[in-house]
């Protein structure tokens, strides 16, 4: 940030003649230091001290069934969690989900969004008919496609099976984790959307037009114009949708149930199993442990794919 | 063989139909919700499923009388402005300090910030509950609003932060010139200039807290309890009250849903990220 020579704040007393460049520089550190913090501090202790109780209750052994038998009992928690058949499960299926949602999303988002930049007749209602899903409920998702539409019986797929003739499928009990992929992907194209639309609407007509008067084919403009110019925003909806798919919860819970077995179990589910249905504050502690440990992992690792491009304008 | 002009038609109604066509598959499933809404639970169950019927109120009349819709929507309500409100405060400020006094711990943190957002929020559910109980905020709004501050908050910051690194700095220092302070500066010339993008930020939130689920259910019993909760309770008994669940379902959905298609455009527009130059 360039230094100007000008007064800074005559609020704060920097009279424009007396106060050097330096302390200009001081002056200004100091008022965006009081802006900032407010936001750093309340997030700090929303990290911290639920975390350091985390750590705390993941040494005893602390399970609400018995309560007052409390012993320290060091590392045992984690070694019971990760040790469990439900943690390689939980962390499989967290990652199988993820990934499969975003390929989803990202390869839907660009066709989709594509293919509704072209001029037709309704775009404006298609647009919003192609977002809705996004404004919908997780709860309600899960319940509506879980009774309405997937259901072996009386679903709509069911129907639609049966009309061309073929058997319906109890998708739960076949696909289970099919079933919620579709669901939760189902919730997260139309982001990819809402926000791929927005950029193909800053796409230069002109170096379009350019390339096709050069005998540039639909395929090689998507490929050489389209897609570099929506790399940036796909980085978006990348960082974005895996923090909020890390966590799938509602649509495993109202849905599966987390089964059959351990099939459809996340490691957001398997701690909330754990936590709530055992009474294991100790061990679900210790797998809540885990899962942040992973999520850092992830965090990191995108942030050093696609930080740079979030953060570097131009 | 056609001409150039029918060509270009022809490629128009294709693409306008394949548009319609994959529009109306996306939104097939809320269509097909509401419909339902409107059918007798026998109708409602029935197989193969009907497209044709006689509109009933007598769901909604049910689960007005059952439960009061209003009292649920009002908490909805309550939290998801309370929280948004609370959150554009402290991000406003924190946003400008990071776009117009940038120093080199301002990428991290906006990073950091963002990181918060990964902790899987079961992880922490039991320490919460307990600070709540010992701080008696457990099926108060309050609590719901804290929380829904606390998880959209770095959201918030880095799209504010996005909107405010656009506005050229030079309008800022001639502010400054004529002896602004910092908060006549946000409040008198980057609020003005970045509405748009302020706008957006907002409608995210409301929309993020209203049909926030995990704390909701976890952390409210019956004073506080929001429309996702109203939902959760009409879904235990399984799938036995479709039609009840649905018109339950479209009560929650509908306020947000509404909402959302009026601010469309202005979602479409700001919603960016700073992805799009």
């Amino acid at each position: 940030m360039s230094i100007s020579n000008l007064q800074v704040d005559k609020a704060t007393g920097a009279e424009g003649s007396a106060s050097s460049v330096k302390s200009q520089n001081r002056q200004k550190s100091r008022i965006s230091l009081a802006m900032v913090s407010p936001s750093v501090l309340v997030l700090l202790v929303w990290m911290i001290v639920p975390l350091a109780m985390t750590i705390y209750f993941s040494l005893i052994r602390y399970n609400l069934l018995y309560p007052g038998d409390e012993p320290f009992v060091g590392l045992e928690n984690y070694y019971y969690f990760l040790t469990d058949e439900g943690f390689a499960a939980g962390a499989f299926n967290t990652l199988y989900l993820v990934l499969s949602v975003l390929a989803i999303s990202v390869i839907f988002g660009v066709l989709i969004a594509v293919l509704v930049d072209n001029d037709f007749w309704g775009r404006g209602i298609v647009r919003v008919l192609l977002i809705s899903p996004f404004f919908i409920m997780p709860t309600v998702t899960a319940l509506v496609w879980k009774n309405l539409l997937l259901h072996p019986v009386s679903g709509v797929f069911a129907a639609v099976w049966r009309f061309f003739g073929a058997q319906p499928v109890d998708w739960f009990a076949e696909y289970p984790m099919g079933a919620i992929i579709m669901i939760v992907s189902w919730q997260w194209v139309p982001f990819a959307v809402l926000l791929l639309m927005t950029a193909m609407q800053s796409l230069d007509q002109e170096q379009k037009d350019a390339a096709r008067l050069d005998g540039a084919g639909p395929l090689a403009i998507f490929w050489h114009i389209t897609l570099p110019h929506l790399m940036r925003p796909i980085a978006v909806v990348v960082m974005i949708e895996t923090i909020f798919l890390l966590s799938v919860f509602a649509e495993i819970f109202t849905t599966t149930g987390g089964g059959p077995g351990y099939a459809t179990t996340n490691l957001a589910f398997l701690i909330y199993t754990q936590a709530l249905l055992q009474f294991d504050v100790g061990m679900a502690s210790a797998g809540g442990l885990v899962a942040v440990i992973i999520a850092n992992i992830a965090a990191f690792i995108l942030i050093r794919i696609i930080g740079k491009n979030l953060t570097d304008k131009q | 063989m056609l001409t150039l002009k029918q060509a270009r038609q022809l490629r128009t109604v294709l693409l306008g139909t394949l548009g319609w066509l994959v529009a109306l598959i996306i939104f097939f499933p809320i269509f097909w919700m509401v419909l339902t809404s409107f059918k007798t639970e026998i109708e409602a169950f029935s197989s193969p499923p009907q497209l044709f019927f006689m509109p009933t109120l007598e769901n909604y009349i049910e689960i007005n009388s059952r439960s009061s819709y209003l009292t649920y929507a009002w908490n909805s309500v309550v939290v998801s402005f309370g929280s948004t409100f609370i959150g554009m405060l402290l991000a406003v400020p924190a946003a400008y300090s990071m776009a117009f006094f940038e120093t080199k711990r301002t990428k991290s943190t906006l990073l950091w910030m963002l990181s918060t957002k990964m902790l899987p929020p079961v992880g922490v559910l039991v320490p919460i509950y307990l600070l709540f109980k010992d701080f008696g905020l457990l099926d108060t709004r309050t609590g719901l609003i804290i929380i829904y501050t606390l998880i959209n908050l770095p959201i918030m910051v880095w799209m504010i932060y996005t909107y405010f690194k656009e506005i050229p700095k030079d309008i800022l220092e001639a502010a400054r010139l004529d002896g602004a302070t910092p908060i006549q500066e946000i409040v008198r010339v980057l609020l003005p200039i970045s509405k748009g993008g302020l706008a957006s930020t907002v409608l995210l939130a409301l929309i993020l807290s209203w049909n926030e689920a995990f704390w909701s259910l976890n952390l409210t019993a019956s004073t506080a309890a929001p429309l996702t909760a109203l939902v959760a309770s009409y879904s235990s008994p399984e799938g036995l009250f479709w039609a009840k669940l649905s018109a339950v379902s479209t009560l929650a959905c509908a306020p947000i849903l509404i909402f959302g298609w009026l601010s469309q455009k202005q979602l479409v527009r700001g919603l960016s990220f700073g992805a799009v130059k």
